[in-house]
């Protein structure tokens, strides 16, 4: 049980691992971290979806009755592609953020958002 | 030419998308985006009659046959659908312009096309494709592009929402891939139509539920469902203005119809109703989401918050109308879609055309606006009164639907609690048109004018469609009502 469903127990941990890191941790970049972490984890559920014990390349060959599925293999490439254009994008809205807050913290970014609101507030209590 | 209409209708957006680079010049970029746009929402109205005459269309991308091959297929929900994204694209196209001059710096103006044209052909794409896993590649496209879009806005939070979208869409859009994983895992299959026969065969299986678990979660965040729409009012706001008009008429609608094509086609009706309490609970969350998000509209001081939770709310409407699982139901359902894309197109756009006269929209700035802004204000006057459902205009029309839907069930409390709804929806566009309509100018806003030809073309082009469809109903009852018989099975 425990040896049979090694590669679908590693997906369950490595996929809780990454969806707690974006939950618990406020740090952006570790948020990313633990994104990727929890994609890569769906890559290699899809990866091992497709592998037959004993199965080789799907190229036809004499000798050679059991192949593997190349299918998931060829989709989980463009999930791939994807992945890397997500944290891409998420890493330089980070340096933007970094550059407009001077933080990469959630809440001291939250914390200057909200004092931002309550001065204009302020500001026009006093108008 | 016409054999090959439902790939053009995703391709064009995508080809047109580089050439947009190619041209690098702000205002032939623009110009050439809207005919790329045009010429989709050419081909989805050509669509739409093919549909309704001789039934659905299948097209096998590269001569490969379904369900080998990638198939696009257009039956009467995907072709209402493409229509009304390529619509509003076109219509908010065509006010961009003039307001990304305000907005967004002229070195960018290029990109912003690119990019508008990229999240359209994500939109199509979902709409058109009949295979699984093209719909999760699509709504990445689309995704990407709208991250990098709201990022785009002038203020600095516009980053920080777009930073929290992004980890909540990847997150939804993951959950959708597992859930197609493991649905290809127990049927081998990605085409919706194949895995639809195949999937009864291994419903009893926990992978299929857990398949079914996952994709309706995935699909849940990115619909912005009650108490997953955490992302969207900040998204929403400070997002440049075009691209709210436009994301706020569109994304929504393409992840309702997700889950209408998941649940009723895919899943198929009876174990998507009958595996987990779906009804109670997609009722509950949809009452839930009309009335926290209606009064968290009340207490807004920027407006396009305040229509942003509005959106939320109005997503409450379509869901408890597909937690009906009856036909009427469903018509309610996918006539709220096309009628809130005309509703709030109509009021965003507005909003873009305040924003790029008065420079934002805080409720305060729109002291007086009434008197200086009287085009732009009575849009946003007709789109309100389409908000709560008054007669004459669409809303009234998808409330009936709904409301005549929840008797034929002799749910009678539910009813009444949806017009309680609306009252709410009442206060807060009241607290707009107060603020029009019966206070003084700001001492900086006297100078202000109406907003220019460019907005008030395409503004009032959506508010003249919101009472046309208010008053004849046929088309969009009929294709609203032709869609959601077949998705019952039931032929027309």
């Amino acid at each position: 049980m425990l040896i049979g469903l090694f590669n679908d127990w590693i997906v369950v941990v490595l996929m809780m691992i990454g969806l707690y890191i974006v939950i618990a941790h406020g740090n952006l970049i570790k948020k990313l971290i633990g994104l990727t972490i929890f994609q890569t984890s769906v890559f290699i559920f899809y990866i091992s979806m497709a592998k037959i014990d004993g199965g080789t390349a799907p190229i036809l060959a004499d000798g050679i009755t059991q192949y593997s599925n190349p299918l998931p293999h060829v989709l989980i490439l463009t999930a791939i592609v994807v992945g890397i254009a997500t944290t891409a994008l998420g890493l330089s809205l980070v340096v933007r953020i970094k550059e407009s807050y001077n933080s990469i913290e959630e809440e001291e970014i939250q914390q200057q958002d909200n004092d931002e609101q309550l001065s204009t507030n302020k500001a026009e209590e006093n108008a | 030419m016409i054999a090959h209409l439902p790939i053009l209708q995703v391709i064009i957006p995508l080809l047109a998308a580089p050439i947009c680079l190619l041209l690098n010049r702000s205002k032939l970029v623009w110009l050439f985006s809207l005919l790329a746009s045009g010429l989709a929402f050419s081909i989805s109205i050509l669509l739409l009659q093919q549909v309704m005459t001789s039934g659905v269309i299948s097209y096998e991308l590269g001569g490969w046959q379904a369900p080998w091959g990638i198939e696009y297929r257009i039956d009467n929900l995907n072709a209402f659908l493409l229509l009304i994204i390529s619509g509003i694209s076109t219509v908010v196209l065509f006010a961009a312009q003039t307001s990304i001059e305000k907005e967004i710096p002229k070195d960018k103006h290029v990109y912003f096309y690119v990019l508008y044209l990229l999240s359209l052909t994500g939109m199509l794409g979902i709409v058109a494709t009949g295979d699984a896993f093209n719909v999760f590649v699509f709504l990445e496209i689309s995704s990407l592009s709208a991250y990098a879009l709201i990022a785009m806005g002038n203020k600095r939070q516009a980053l920080w929402a777009s930073y929290q979208y992004l980890i909540m869409g990847t997150i939804g859009a993951t959950f959708i891939l597992i859930g197609i994983g493991l649905m290809y895992q127990m049927t081998g299959t990605l085409n919706m139509e194949d895995l639809s026969q195949r999937l009864p065969e291994v419903a009893q299986t926990r992978t299929v539920f857990v398949s079914f678990v996952f994709v309706i979660v995935g699909v849940c965040l990115k619909l912005a469902m009650f108490p997953l729409h955490l992302w969207l009012p900040n998204a929403y706001a400070y997002a440049p203005s075009i691209v709210t008009a436009f994301f706020a008429a569109t994304a929504t609608k393409v992840a309702v119809y997700l889950l209408i094509r998941f649940t009723f086609s895919v899943f198929g009706l009876s174990f998507s109703f009958t595996t987990i309490p779906l009804q109670t609970l997609f009722m509950a969350l949809g009452l839930f989401g009309i009335f926290v998000a209606s009064t968290t509209a009340i207490y807004q001081s920027n407006v396009k918050h305040l229509f942003a939770y509005s959106s939320i709310a109005q997503i409450g409407y379509m869901i408890v109308g597909f937690s009906l699982s009856t036909v009427t139901g469903l018509t309610a359902t996918l006539l709220h879609m096309f009628n809130h894309a005309l509703m709030k197109g109509a009021i965003f756009l507005a909003l873009a055309a305040v924003v790029y006269r008065v420079g934002n929209v805080e409720l305060k700035n729109f002291r007086g606006l009434g008197r200086q802004m009287p085009l732009t204000m009575a849009a946003i006057v007709i789109g309100g009164l389409s908000l709560i459902g008054v007669p004459l205009t669409v809303g009234f029309v998808s409330k009936w639907y709904l409301l005549t839907a929840l008797v034929e069930q002799g749910w009678w409390p539910i009813a009444v609690l949806i017009l309680l709804g609306s009252m709410l929806a009442v206060v807060y566009v009241w607290r707009v048109i107060e603020v029009a309509y019966f206070k003084e100018p700001l001492e900086q806003n006297v100078e202000v004018k109406e907003a220019p030809m460019s907005f008030l073309i395409p503004i009032w082009t959506l508010v003249i469609a919101n009472i046309y469809f208010g008053i004849d109903t046929r088309l969009s009852v009929q294709v609203a009502e032709a869609a959601a018989q077949s998705l019952f099975g039931v032929s027309p």
